[in-house]
């Protein structure tokens, strides 16, 4: 056997590769339980592509028959309604565990010197996902895909010059059709999926460049034992491997509680409007986009006018890429910087607030809350450098705590 | 009520997707909680075939796949559920008429309602169902309080009477109101079923799935306990002896 494996490794760097990235790549001892969301978010990624393959072997992308082929699955494809959940609200799960990742990066500074590029490759992927998921959002074809492909490729009609032909470039025709399907197809299994796949591939790679951050925001390599091995760090492999199966096992239990029990999660997941047939001729009363994407919808809407909404919506999806050079602390975790941690706060209790807003109707009652709201959002980012140039730290350990 | 006119040529969609919109604002009869068994459910598709399915298509439903989900045999299903004539078993259920019949005697074809409850909510399916009134200004006779020029005539006031916009009962129905109530709930039940067949597979699954992964959990956590109990001892050896002495992470 174990010539077998020493022809194996002459020929692939598979013990090389296992060493690197498992057994000796040193994780700090002190991970709390946002550090499961990675892990998590890597087996939900390939969960959608086993349910994603499933559900295209059925699938038929034409605007007569999508939203019938969809239904096929959960009437009459033996499985066929697990299969669709579990694609369905796997998407919600996706986004909840990532604003939790990205959140856990906020909170402990792990996007500073040197992990840049991690954080700007990592919130690549989330601008990716959005995209990716609003493909997946118009396939199924109900009068909500149909309105909501409308919208958003209309957005692009706002670039300037080149506007009107990108969004007949976008939709394959001049209005949602069989021609958008076929390539919001495409893209969504193949090309986009494929880059965002890559990504989460250079996503892992320099994180194990540089080493993962941790809640106190020291670096363990700083602090080195006889061996050369961190001193607050442990390997990987087992370590981390044992405790992520423990995770995956409390996380699948509850994904299982949602698929089997409240699939649509009354209407949040899945919406209502979904389960009409796309009708060009019958506009729904308000268009709204799923709960992930809310926030940005709440806050082009803060704004009357089309094109400063859109470049206000364009703002918000792009200053997040600068958090690294905008955040001047020489402090890195939030635990020891009491005014960065009530901001971090205030920005999460302001997000949600607008996801919560950009679902409602587009009433008069919200108009203050979403400016509001997106006055804090940009804020947050522009006064960042200012205030953590001269905020007041406590005094960081030495050594992380357990 | 001008207004409304358009609307109601856009079809019934729009006006529904409307009524629904109305319904949640203000809803003007409060729903009961609608039971949801099999029971309620094979109780409600009996109501469906005998008196619904003369207009009403559940395309998606197909015959056989009710039986095998409600547990009823397939003379059973020919019996009791398959009345329009051509219905085929391995098909979905179909109306008695034809949509050139209703859109003569209707005005409108009536929607297909396999995702009705789906789309509008099993709470509004009662609510529409148990607010018409007799309102002689319209063609057929009917208004609806929550979906306002509603084209269905009220196939249910023979059970549960006649009432007045004010809600003055004109003529009794046969039935009273709890008894009718109920009737109504059960047809809700199976337009609930229809939206979502899955639903009692799920349920007859999901524990032992949910179960299976508990399991998974706790064993998880037995081998992470053990595992990391290493780590634990050290942390206790640094904080006793400082950190120059410690044993390295990895054996050999």
């Amino acid at each position: 056997m174990s010539k077998v494996i020493d022809w194996f490794n002459a020929r692939f760097p598979a013990r090389e590769m296992m060493r690197e990235h498992m057994t000796e790549y040193y994780a700090p001892k002190n991970f709390n339980i946002l550090y499961y969301t990675g892990s998590l978010l890597l087996l939900m990624i390939a969960l959608q592509l086993l349910s994603g393959f499933f559900l295209m072997a059925h699938y038929v992308p034409t605007s007569q028959d999508a939203y019938n082929s969809v239904q096929g699955i959960m009437y009459d494809t033996k499985w066929g309604w697990l299969v669709r959940y579990m694609h369905v609200d796997g998407v919600s799960l996706i986004f909840i565990l990532l604003y939790l990742h990205m959140g856990r990066g906020l909170l402990y500074g792990s996007y500073r010197n040197p992990r840049e590029l991690l954080w700007v490759i990592g919130y690549l992927i989330y601008v990716l996902m959005m995209g990716e998921a609003f493909f997946g959002y118009i396939l199924p074809f109900g009068n909500l895909s149909y309105w909501a492909g409308q919208v958003i490729t209309s957005i692009i009609h706002a670039v300037p010059i080149i506007g009107p032909g990108l969004t007949t470039l976008a939709r394959g025709g001049p209005g949602v059709g069989t021609a958008t399907l076929e390539r919001f197809l495409a893209l969504h299994t193949v090309l986009w999926f494929l880059i965002l796949a890559a990504c989460i591939g250079l996503h892992i790679l320099a994180l194990h460049k540089v080493g993962s951050n941790n809640p106190d925001g020291i670096e363990i390599k700083d602090r080195k034992g006889a061996d050369g091995t961190p001193l607050d760090g442990i390997p990987f492999h087992p370590y981390y491997t044992v405790k992520d199966i423990f995770g995956v096992g409390v996380f699948l239990t509850l994904f299982a509680a949602i698929i089997f029990y409240a699939p649509t999660m009354h209407g949040v997941f899945l919406e209502r409007t979904t389960f009409f047939r796309a009708n060009p001729m019958v506009s729904l009363p308000d268009v709204t986009p799923p709960w992930y994407l809310a926030p940005y919808y709440a806050m082009l809407r803060a704004v009357p006018n089309k094109y400063e909404g859109i470049v206000l919506m364009a703002l918000a999806v792009v200053l997040p890429f600068f958090m690294p050079w905008l955040d001047r602390c020489k402090v890195r975790s939030s635990r020891y910087r009491p005014v960065y941690r009530f901001m971090i706060l205030l920005m999460a209790v302001t997000f949600f607030t607008l996801a919560y807003v950009g679902e409602q109707p587009p009433l008069p009652k919200y108009f203050l809350i979403e400016r509001l709201g997106a006055a804090i959002y940009i804020g947050f980012y522009l006064l960042l450098p200012i205030i953590s140039r001269f905020e007041p730290t406590r005094p960081v350990p030495e050594r992380v705590r357990s | 009520m001008r207004k409304t006119l358009p609307r109601a040529a856009l079809g019934p969609l729009f006006a529904l997707a409307t009524a629904a919109h109305a319904a949640v604002m203000k809803p003007p009869v409060a729903p009961p909680s609608v039971p949801f068994t099999k029971a309620t459910v094979i109780a409600g598709a009996q109501f469906f075939a005998d008196h619904c399915s003369a207009c009403h298509a559940v395309s998606n439903l197909r015959y056989k796949r009710m039986g095998a989900d409600l547990g009823l045999t397939k003379a059973m299903i020919k019996k009791s559920f398959m009345k329009p004539g051509g219905a085929n078993y391995l098909k979905g259920m179909r109306p008695a008429m034809t949509q050139a019949q209703a859109k003569k005697w209707l005005g409108l074809p009536p929607p297909n309602l396999s995702h009705m409850a789906r789309a509008l909510g099993p709470r509004f399916l009662y609510t529409y169902l148990t607010s018409f009134y007799w309102d002689p200004k319209r063609p057929s006779g009917w208004n609806n309080h929550v979906f306002p020029n509603v084209a269905m005539p009220y196939i249910l006031a023979p059970w549960g009477g006649i009432y007045t916009k004010n809600g003055k009962l004109l003529v009794p129905g046969r039935e009273s109101p709890a008894v009718f109530d109920r009737h109504v709930a059960d047809v809700v039940a199976f337009l609930r079923y229809a939206s979502d067949p899955s639903v009692f597979e799920r349920r007859a699954i999901g524990r032992y799935v949910i179960g299976a992964f508990v399991l998974l959990s706790i064993l998880a956590y037995l081998l992470k306990k053990d595992y990391w109990r290493d780590v634990h001892d050290k942390e206790a050896d640094s904080h006793s002896q400082k950190s120059a002495t410690i044993k390295p992470a990895r054996k050999g």
